[in-house]
């Protein structure tokens, strides 16, 4: 090894020169002059933190974990990790019960789905919504998704498990939270796109929540507990098993793909090509020619495609655009790919309501502008901000698919 | 994927050839690692300002018949004057609105206030006839308090050294106070940010009536219009004196206002651009490469009947230098470089500099080789090219819009 070698720090910090590019295309600067900025805030404050901790700034969770900034390097320095990492290491504030609970995704969304019809009527009520906002700090202009009254995994298991093992080709699905506690119906989409397509879809052995919203509000040990139960459950699925895991959600994806490694310190190199978007598997598929798809006859329709920060960051947009354009009679406008200002929970937080709102602003003006019969995206987080904040409706290309798919014509088709 | 053409290098060669093949009917691709150096542009194109050995040049039409036959303009020949105009129209006709005439080189002020030639100028900005005009006689020099890019002693400096009088005031409205809470973001685009908004124009533009009484031009900094030149038209109409702008230290607002448009036309006209990516590697084989595969796509390559490399140079990782040669990382195309590294540098640093010239090695036609062999399908453009010096010659921007779109008129169906 030579002496340049052993002076490579992580994360690419040593490549910066000061350009300032990553933050002209921060979300977060121009809303909240709090926060110091991507390149304060990552290589320019590393500098001194690693002479000494203290001088941490505590204004870094203001950082949405966007990683824009690094879409937008030059120099392919890890800004928005050096940031994560920081945060990490040097944090001295308390996670609070209110971050616990935005942070708990699957304890909270299991008790909530149990007494769903409850808990949707209850968070709705103004009052109780006003005590959420003064006591636990979670804004009332937010609204909350709704619980299922059935959980994902408890239709699965009654309707679906039983056939899966007909088919030719297996994956193995990973749900994620919003698809289990929330909307059920993207899962089940998901299993009639799948299936249509020659795979049978099945759980893995033990799935926990990706761990994302456990990262950004500092539940380091809680998130690396959880990163392990699920790498050991893909690994089963990809080496034993020899199914590959596809999934919905960009931020699942993103998060076990590369931040698992680079925030948690959980290697899955040996199974990380085996992971990835159930569109760009259906891509590959059909680029390969391995399956076709026929649609229904169906009526034009105006589709307004939104970029989600963390499939920016993947570069599978491509594959979510070319999968709805290849749908018959759809006219697809892609929106110019920025913050849609949510961020996980960090939208929910009170303190980051009015930052949220303007960051997305400028989203919703061009999504007003377009005009579509509803907008797609690969996020369940924009899905509902841009609900919350515009008057369109949301779809996940997989539910599109879903929709415009005829299942009867491409099981022949693929005979 | 399949693609007519994938181009690596998002900036100012690839985006031009990109958005020419869009308009004949190609599907392409730009693979762009990062943002380009458009964020860093003085506001102005240069063509050609010296001759290698450094002679000045006032005509660029003229001067490039006495460049080496290495040089990219050389290989562009006698349609130099026509891609000259073909790339202002390109610029025109993407709404970017730029000023000049490649037989007449003008002039532009830079953020130091002093002059330098160039070819087409942005319309923010002045151009200058000579060296030695001054864009006004009594000049009100305006900067934002606590913008530290913009330096108005030594532009005022430079302004008095050509016989102007000149009045350095600077403004604070309470919307810059809440970014100045953070100095470090007291940057040309979070101001520019702010300046979109109307009111606070209104604003800035009644202060600067106010203290405009005794000048006959006001000069501001170029922090208007990220996304459209449209807060520079509105102050102006509401400011009865003259206005100039002055480039400020990067980030440039119009460069990045002029990367974001460019980048819009190329997608309009149905390319796909992949923002944050790198190619690693092709898929080569009888003098043509077949795929090349990037980091975010992995096993999924990029397919395609022709690739351009328009990965710039150096900086943008074009080019990597190690202790015993140059190489093209992509590719592995040959590249035209001095094997004594003694001859690399000059040890002042004003002087040309030897490793400035090196770069991808092309035949007539700017088609790469690998191991001596011209690739079939492969072109490179921009600053990647070898036999030139930008910095010294003046032609950085020139190469890359000349070449980008030379090559992509070679390129058949």
């Amino acid at each position: 090894m030579t002496m340049q070698q052993y002076n490579i720090s992580e994360n690419n910090f040593e490549q910066c020169i000061k350009c300032t590019v990553c933050t002209v295309y921060c979300p977060v600067v121009p809303v909240n002059p709090n926060y110091p900025g991507p390149k304060q805030a990552g290589p320019d404050g590393e500098r001194l933190r690693l002479k000494r901790g203290e001088f941490f700034d505590e204004a870094l969770k203001y950082c949405l974990n966007c990683k824009r900034c690094e879409v937008a390097c030059p120099s392919n320095v890890r800004i928005g990790d050096i940031i994560q990492l920081a945060r990490i290491k040097y944090s001295k504030s308390k996670p609070s019960l209110r971050d616990m609970i935005l942070a708990n995704t699957d304890i909270v969304g299991s008790l909530s789905s149990t007494f769903a019809p409850i808990v949707n009527t209850t968070v709705a009520l103004k009052p109780v919504k006003a005590v959420m906002d003064s006591v636990l700090k979670i804004d009332r202009h937010r609204t909350f998704p709704r619980y299922a009254g059935q959980t994902f995994v408890s239709w699965f298991k009654k309707e679906a498990q039983a056939k899966q093992d007909l088919y030719l080709n297996h994956v193995s699905f990973f749900h994620g939270c919003y698809i289990n506690y929330n909307y059920p119906q993207l899962g089940k989409d998901m299993v009639k796109v799948m299936n249509a397509l020659g795979y049978g879809v099945h759980l893995l052995e033990k799935e926990k929540c990706c761990g994302v919203a456990l990262i950004s509000n500092g539940l380091i040990n809680q998130a690396k507990k959880q990163a392990k139960v699920n790498i050991d459950s893909i690994r089963k699925s990809v080496t034993e098993e020899k199914r590959p895991v596809i999934a919905a959600s960009s931020t699942c994806t993103f998060t076990i793909r590369d931040e698992y490694p680079h925030l948690l310190n959980i290697e899955n190199d040996d199974v990380r090509n085996s992971i990835e978007l159930a569109t760009r598997f259906i891509y590959r598929l059909l680029e390969s020619g391995k399956v076709k798809i026929k649609y229904r006859d169906a009526a034009p329709v105006k589709i307004a495609y939104h970029t989600p920060c963390h499939m920016e960051k993947l570069g599978w947009g491509f594959y979510s655009i070319e999968l709805l354009r290849h749908i018959p009679n759809v006219e697809l406008v892609v929106l110019d790919s920025q913050c849609c200002g949510i961020g996980g929970t960090y939208g929910f937080k009170k303190e980051n309501y009015g930052t949220s709102q303007g960051i997305g602003a400028s989203l919703f003006r061009q999504i007003e502008e377009v005009d579509p019969q509803f907008v797609a995206t690969d996020c369940e987080t924009c899905k509902w901000q841009i609900e919350m904040s515009t008057p369109y409706k949301v779809k996940h290309p997989i539910s599109i698919l879903a929709e415009y798919i005829d299942v009867e014509g491409t099981i022949n088709l693929n005979k | 994927m399949k693609f007519d053409t994938v181009i690596i290098g998002g900036g100012l060669a690839g985006l031009a050839c990109g958005i020419r093949l869009q308009n004949r009917g190609f599907k392409c691709a730009i693979v762009s690692a990062g943002q380009s150096a458009l964020h860093f542009s003085s506001g102005s194109f240069d063509l050609l300002n010296e001759l290698p050995d450094g002679t000045a040049v006032a005509n660029p039409e003229e001067a490039v018949r006495s460049l080496d036959p290495k040089h990219p303009y050389a290989k562009i020949g006698d349609q130099f004057a026509f891609y000259a105009q073909e790339a202002k129209q390109l610029l025109l006709d993407s709404g970017v609105e730029v000023q000049g005439d490649s037989k007449q080189n003008s002039y532009r002020i830079t953020p130091m206030g002093t002059t330098m030639p160039t070819w087409l100028t942005l319309a923010d900005f002045t151009c200058l006839k000579n060296a030695t005009d001054v864009i006004g006689k009594k000049i009100l020099l305006v900067n934002i308090a606590g913008f530290l890019d913009f330096n108005t002693k030594f532009i005022a400096d430079a302004f008095e050294g050509n016989g102007a009088a000149c009045k350095i005031v600077s403004v604070s409205l309470p919307e810059f106070e809440k970014l100045r809470q953070s100095p470090t973001e007291m940057r040309s685009a979070n101001i520019a940010r702010i300046l979109e908004n109307e009111n606070t124009l209104h604003a800035l533009a009644s202060r600067l009536n106010e203290q405009a009484s005794s000048c006959d031009v006001i000069a501001l900094p170029a922090v208007f219009g990220l996304s459209s030149p449209a807060p520079l038209q509105t102050l102006k109409r509401q400011i009865p004196t003259p206005v100039c702008i002055v480039p400020t230290m990067p980030p440039s607002v119009p460069g990045i206002r002029t990367q974001k448009r460019l980048r819009r036309v190329f997608e309009l006209a149905g390319g796909f651009y992949m923002l944050g990516d790198s190619a690693t590697t092709a898929e080569t084989g009888d003098g043509k490469v077949y795929a090349i595969s990037t980091v975010n796509h992995g096993d999924i390559a990029l397919r395609a009947n022709h690739f351009v490399l328009a990965s710039g140079s150096f900086f943008s990782n074009g080019l990597w230098a190690s202790m015993d040669g140059v190489r093209e990382p992509v590719f592995g195309a040959d590249v035209d470089f001095d094997p004594n590294r003694n001859n690399w540098y000059n040890a002042s640093v004003f002087e040309p500099q030897r490793y400035r010239t090196f770069g991808v090695a092309t035949d007539e036609r700017f088609r790469i080789k690998i191991n001596g062999k011209v690739q079939d399908n492969v072109y490179a453009i921009g600053s990647v090219l070898s036999g030139f010096d930008a910095l010294q010659e003046g032609c950085g921007a020139g190469v890359s819009l000349l070449t980008a779109l030379y090559v992509a008129d070679q390129l058949k169906k």
